[in-house]
């Protein structure tokens, strides 16, 4: 048969839409349900979207080098703690035919200093040889050359607020200057990256003036090396060839799977992801006793008119099918105002914190199946009164 | 007479509760009632004719005895055979028992979507002459709410009716009603139950109404007895 000639005998042999009925010609109960549901929607979205936005957010910097392979120590465990390698083994990376380039970077974590209200606050601070290739975006290029004099540092300009008016001097023609560990330095330029979950604000520099920052470095030390290989290589396997070559004080990884690394460490190593997790567990447990209540007492209020329809000759399956209907419409009529207020709420969360959250689509989608299954597993649990239903009793 | 008893009861007892609290509500009952017959069920409350009704109803499992409803054996039937037996028998109650949140016509559609192969539309439309020969055309989208007592009981008779029953069970449908609505409304089932050769088995109270039946029975402590055809009718 085909799909025209289903849907019309669908529709010839469709019954009164009872469930549709019964949530309709009842809006205060209808109104109570569907704020329920949107509101345990709202919860899940806005839990599980800082959730995701936190660890999208931990590897912002991460994301911007120009590099197929990453080098690091085996003792680093996050951007907030790498340890330092031999800077021979990166030199020693470039002798595999497919390495195009190497830049070796030196990362850490300094203290700045505030150049208005001379507080300290610890900034991620990035040192490599300016004529090196850092970040794939091209406009670094002509920053990093005014890093080759001794002292000077390109600041983020999206750092947070705490470090001081620095874009705002800076911009206006200022020369600013401020302190780290003890050492005079001067703003050079401005750059854009973004801040992370580790680092409230970035810094970049010269290897030279890193040093110099930090003089307690062994010397021939760096914490990460980026390998770019040559086009057409693919970097997995290169990546496990020179993880066999290499000896074991290093450890290769890809692109990917640096951006893995640090977001593994949020994911399994702290209580972030548990505690959101958590939360949009908790929205789901809200919705479910909301939407259940709801079903219970429509189901109570309307017994002796189920029990009727037994009386009528409907079979019991066909009156768990109008609760189960609820069920679904509920699900469908409840999600569309949690996905509305959910992007909503989504810009407003990243005009106030940068935080790169956004409505995705396996989010959207799940947030729907957990409301789906919430609304169908309240109503299996309200179906159980149906039993009470005994045609023989209205008499 | 060739089509089967609409109706057959054969020596059928039932019981309520268990052990020392176990009570016997009918005892023996024997009653034959015949295709498009009209028969009415009067005696005390708590003699057991709604326990009779809800047997012959089909809603209730048979203990002893036999009860044939539309030439099908109760007495060992099976949920199922229940279920599909009850599309059969059409039931009015004490209270009108429709749904609230459907219109007039939508409740009475609730019985005719019981009929299989009919497109929604013939439903639909079968569902709105009944209502007009109810005398409801004019109300078919009110709403129970919004209805009287009388007009709420014809929605029930109409319901009743739009699944074809071959058998209508009523229990007191009267009873909420004034004596001259009542009156109409049993009047009105009459008809219509004989205009469809429907059987009609209905326990009253109502003295005033006992003249529309073939047939009387009395009921008094769980045993059945043929009563007098009444004579309000007949007098002067």
């Amino acid at each position: 048969m085909s799909l025209h000639g289903r849907l019309t005998r669908w529709w010839q042999t469709r019954r009164i839409p009872l469930a549709l009925l019964l949530l309709t010609r009842q809006p205060v109960r209808l109104a109570v349900a569907l704020a329920g549901i949107s509101f345990a929607g709202i919860l899940m979205f806005m839990q599980l979207g800082f959730r995701d936005g936190l660890f999208d957010a931990s590897v912002t910097i991460h994301r911007l080098f120009d590099a197929d392979l990453v080098l690091i120590s085996p003792r680093s465990t996050s951007s907030v703690s790498m340890a330092g390698f031999p800077k021979r083994r990166l030199v020693q990376a470039m002798a595999a035919p497919e390495v195009e380039g190497i830049t070796p970077v030196h990362w850490n974590l300094l203290l700045w200093r505030n150049p208005e209200t001379r507080g300290t606050r610890s900034i991620l601070t990035l040192g490599f040889e300016p004529n090196d290739p850092l970040f794939t975006d091209p406009s670094l290029a002509p920053k990093a050359r005014l890093l080759t004099q001794k002292g000077r540092v390109l600041f983020d300009e999206q750092s947070r607020p705490e470090f001081g008016p620095v874009a705002p001097w800076f911009k206006a023609g200022r020369t600013v200057e401020s302190e780290i560990a003890g050492k005079r330095v001067r703003v050079a330029g401005l750059v854009g990256l973004g801040t992370s979950f580790g680092a409230d604000g970035n810094l970049l520099t010269s290897s030279e003036t890193f040093l110099e920052l930090l003089p307690n470095t062994p010397p021939g030390s760096i914490e990460v090396g980026l390998i770019r290989l040559k086009p057409g290589s693919d970097p997995a396997v290169v990546a496990k060839r020179l993880q066999a070559q290499l000896p074991s004080d290093v450890t290769v990884l890809t692109k990917q799977g640096f951006i893995d690394f640090e977001q593994n460490y949020w994911r399994t190593s702290t209580s972030i992801g548990f505690i959101f997790t958590l939360g949009a567990a908790m929205g789901f447990v809200v919705g479910c006793v909301i939407v259940y209540q709801v079903l219970y007492s429509d189901v109570s209020d309307h017994l002796p008119e189920y029990a009727t329809l037994m009386a009528m000759g409907y079979r019991l399956l066909s009156l768990l099918g109008v609760v189960a209907r609820e069920g679904l419409l509920l699900a469908a009529f409840g999600y569309l105002p949690a996905y509305a207020a959910g992007q909503g709420l989504y810009w407003l969360v990243r005009s106030a914190t940068q935080l790169p959250v956004f409505m995705d689509t396996t989010r959207a989608v799940t947030v729907f199946s957990m409301i789906l299954v919430m609304c169908m597993a309240s109503a299996a649990l309200a179906m159980r009164r149906l039993a009470d239903a005994d045609p023989a009793e209205i008499f | 007479m060739a089509a089967p008893a609409a109706i057959e009861l054969k020596n059928l007892s039932h019981w309520y509760g268990v052990g020392s609290m176990r009570r016997q509500v009918l005892q023996g009952v024997n009653l034959q009632v015949a295709a498009g017959e009209v028969v009415l069920l009067t005696g005390p409350s708590g003699c057991g004719k709604t326990t009779l009704l809800t047997l012959v109803g089909a809603l209730r499992q048979v203990q002893q005895g036999s009860v044939q409803v539309l030439g099908q054996q109760l007495a060992d039937a099976s949920r199922g055979e229940r279920q599909r037996l009850r599309r059969s028998i059409g039931m009015i109650f004490q209270g009108h028992n429709l749904l609230r949140c459907l219109t007039a016509e939508q409740n009475v559609q609730m019985g005719s979507d019981l009929l299989p192969g009919m497109s929604y539309r013939a439903r639909r439309d079968q569902a709105r002459e009944w209502l007009r020969s109810v005398g409801l055309g004019d109300e078919l989208h009110k709403l129970p709410h919004d209805l009287s007592g009388g007009q709420k009981q014809r929605v029930a008779i109409a319901r009743a009716l739009a699944a074809h029953p071959r058998l209508l069970l009523a229990d007191e449908p009267t009873a909420a009603l004034d004596s001259q609505t009542g009156r109409e409304v049993v009047e009105l089932l009459r008809r219509l139950a004989r205009e469809q050769g429907c059987a009609v088995l209905m326990v009253t109270h109502d003295p005033r109404i006992l003249d529309i039946a073939d047939r009387l029975v009395r009921m008094e402590d769980g045993h059945l007895m043929e009563a007098e055809r009444p004579t309000i009718a007949a007098t002067p």
